[in-house]
């Protein structure tokens, strides 16, 4: 069984041709369809993102209209979140991962894998139809608020429907993961002896299945409500359009979850590696894990506080709120802990992880203002929750998912990226993401509402500042994904392990073969980061 | 060049797994219709005189010749199960032809309610609907929306019962090797134990 082969052929020498990818069924290949297909959206999403600081570089239009803005945002947020961040790094990471870190060679429904895939293209396909059928995309914001959803002439339905796919899609991802965890596991691996992504996956997916269908069920109905003009939210029809918001987010609070978690997970794997030190407090990190997805359940009315609930119901979810920060703050102290007196090999993805450390740090601590009550009636629809989420969703999760990409890149393409050329795009990114994403929290403080097109003229010189960063961002972002791309040709071959890393993915060759592994792979005794049982060459 | 297969893989036969994730999706479908029940409950609270109102539209018999329809429908399914492990596959085939007729007659006689209530113009967009108050447009409409949502489970649950014969015949499914029917069992609960709780809710309540 354990004779290992000398140059096993690699998975993507095992069969060729676009049909050996689109109807794959293996976690690899549609690890990496999604990853194109997600990265793609990203693109797109972010040239969105562009043109809407182009148009708050002055006051007054400037490049486009209030309707075209409306529009612009809504395609934003509904790609970046239905399209980028849900499926970013459990549908790619998670697949292509998973079963190598947990050392089986599949997951445990790889067909189901396969049509998940196709689901995830289908919604993508729908939501950029609203592009070019009927009255352009739809202008609600991705929230689809009702009764405006129900009302504006927009394709609306088209954009729902998009997203109820997507997040059918999303659930079998989650479904498929939970079975595989419990079920396919290496002989010898316990719980405890998993990878924490495994973990953060584990907890996410719970989400994905529990959360998903609310949303569900809550589009359908918007859709419904359009189709045959019946008043379940609209109030004129005798609706409750409250009634919507809480049913949107029971769903799209833990939908954040399911967003940064994994992103989480990825800082889990990460630190320990570039910290040459066992992870500090494993068991923290997955219960915290667990915890996280658990109380972020309770937590959606912090969402709603201005608009319309009873005060004992406001003080309950702003306790919860509170609570839910506990859990990432004992995250976030495990990893700074593992630091300490390491010995620390700055590589890229560790630059990305500590800009993560510091990002997060940032977005959750301001979730805290406006998880208050007081500060929230003031900071409610500001600027300020703009530059929040966005900490958390792009400078927690979008820099994690840019940081594993250079950790596992040798593992998923065989070869090397430049270093040097990287942590140019490193910091060209970090500095442009906070030159864009801090102005806004003054912007915020000081009253700017979020979601117009136009500005009072005080607001300018932020405003500009505001759009310079997110030139430097893309600048940044462009630089990394052309390195990334040259690298494929001209890198180095990967080794097995470049970065003596622990956990199995990095027991089998880069790329891995066909059924991922050349030899039952050992399962680290004990704790799965214990660099002292680290069995596996490097370099 | 030969391929190294590990023991655990994902390819292998798991029938646990198989059951495992069918329950999970159970879990999903729930929920789905957890936010109809949701809405459902609200609107009735907030309106409790007009949804009685407007309830006394419906049709109790049909309603309760349906309930014993979908009740006998799972119990033969769950003697089909049982009848393959037996080995009995001819009993089991029969029972499965049961449970689809069952479907069948459940859609025949939602049907004819359907067409009852369409002919009263009670259907958003008709006559007699829009002269409706609004809560009774709400019950009127969360009746069709849900029974609807119902019904096309109903017929997804039969098709794939359906599935599950041709596996049978194509010698796939077998005595040993059952679990395809035990998930086409499951799911066929789900859509039974969905109907109970919709018929209480909208025809029963006063």
């Amino acid at each position: 069984m354990s004779v290992a082969l000398a140059q096993p052929e690699n998975f993507y020498q095992a069969k060729r041709g676009l049909f050996s990818w689109i109807f794959s069924t293996d976690h690899k290949r549609i690890g990496l369809l999604y990853f194109y297909a997600i990265i793609s959206f990203f693109l797109v999403a972010m040239a969105l993102g562009f043109l809407m600081r182009l148009e708050l570089i002055a006051p007054g239009e400037t490049v486009m209209g209030a309707k075209t803005y409306n529009q612009v945002f809504t395609l934003h947020g509904v790609i970046m979140i239905f399209l980028f961040l849900i499926p970013s790094v459990p549908a790619f990471f998670g697949n292509f991962l998973l079963p190598l870190m947990i050392g089986t060679d599949d997951v445990a429904f790889p067909k189901l894998n396969l049509f998940s895939w196709w689901l995830y293209v289908l919604g993508g396909i729908f939501a950029l139809l609203t592009l070019v059928v009927g009255d352009g995309p739809a202008d609600t914001g991705w929230t689809f608020y009702a009764p405006y959803s129900v009302k504006t002439g927009t394709n609306v339905t088209l954009a729902v429907l998009a997203a109820f796919i997507l997040g059918f899609s999303s659930i079998l991802t989650g479904l498929n993961f939970i079975v595989t965890i419990h079920r396919l596991r290496a002989p010898k691996m316990g719980w405890f002896q998993m990878p924490l992504f495994a973990w953060a996956l584990y907890a996410t997916a719970w989400i994905q299945l529990l959360a998903t269908p609310v949303i569900g069920i809550t589009l359908l109905m918007i859709i419904a409500e359009r189709v045959f003009g019946v008043g379940l939210f609209d109030p004129s029809l005798g609706g409750d359009p409250i009634l919507y918001q809480h049913l949107f987010w029971i769903y799209s609070h833990p939908a954040v979850y399911i967003m940064v978690l994994p992103g989480m997970g990825l800082i889990s794997e990460m630190i320990p590696t570039f910290a040459k030190r066992t992870i500090f407090g494993y068991k923290a990190i997955a219960y915290s894990s667990l915890a996280i997805a658990f109380i972020g359940y309770f937590v959606w009315g912090h969402h709603m506080f201005t608009s319309g609930m009873s005060g004992p119901a406001r003080v309950i979810f702003s306790v919860l709120t509170f609570l839910v920060a506990v859990p990432s703050a004992i995250k976030v102290f495990n990893w700074v802990a593992t630091l300490y007196k390491g010995a620390i090999d700055v590589k890229t993805p560790l630059l990305f992880s500590l800009a993560f450390i510091f990002q997060f740090l940032l977005g959750g601590l301001t979730g805290l203002v406006i998880g208050a009550l007081a500060t929230d009636i003031h900071l409610h629809d500001t600027y300020f929750v703009v530059g929040h989420f966005h900490y958390v969703m792009f400078g927690g999760a979008g820099f994690a998912f840019f940081g594993a990409l250079h950790y596992w890149y040798g593992k998923i393409w065989g070869k090397m990226y430049n270093e040097k050329r990287a942590q140019i795009a490193f910091w060209l990114m970090f500095i442009g993401f906070n030159t864009l994403y801090f102005p806004m929290l003054v912007l915020g403080l000081m009253g700017m509402p979020r979601r117009y097109y136009d500005y009072l003229e005080r607001f300018e010189t932020l405003n500009v500042i505001s759009t310079v960063g997110s030139w430097i961002l893309i600048t940044g972002i462009l630089l990394m994904i052309i390195n990334l791309i040259v690298s494929r040709k001209s890198g180095k071959v990967a080794p097995r392990n470049p970065w003596g890393g622990t956990t199995m993915e990095w027991q089998t060759p880069s790329p891995p073969p066909l059924h991922n592994f050349d030899a039952t792979p050992v399962v680290p005794e004990g704790n799965p980061y214990d660099h002292k049982n680290n069995i596996t060459e490097k370099a | 060049m030969e391929n190294f297969v590990l023991a655990n893989s994902g390819h292998n036969r798991d029938d646990e797994a198989s059951k495992f994730g069918m329950w999970l999706f159970l879990f999903t479908e729930l929920l789905l219709f957890g936010g109809l029940f949701l809405v459902y409950t609200i609107y009735r609270y907030l309106n409790s005189e007009a949804f009685l109102h407007a309830s006394y539209e419906l049709d109790v018999v049909m309603g309760t010749v349906n309930t014993v329809v979908l009740l006998t429908s799972s119990l033969t399914v769950a003697l089909s199960i049982t009848a393959l492990q037996k080995g009995n596959i001819k009993l089991t085939q029969g029972l499965l032809v049961a449970t689809i007729l069952f479907a069948l007659t459940f859609l025949v006689i939602k049907y004819f309610e359907w067409s009852a209530k369409f002919e009263h113009g009670l259907f958003p967009g008709m006559d007699h609907y829009d002269h409706l108050i609004p809560a009774e447009k709400m019950f009127f409409f969360l009746y069709f929306f849900m029974t609807g949502l119902h019904g096309l489970h109903v017929i997804v649950g039969g098709v794939l019962l359906g599935f599950v014969m041709w596996d049978i015949k194509k010698k796939k499914t077998t005595p040993d090797n059952f679990v395809y029917l035990e998930n086409g069992g499951l799911y066929w609960h789900l859509v039974d134990i969905i109907w109970i709780f919709l018929f209480p809710l909208f025809y029963l309540i006063h």
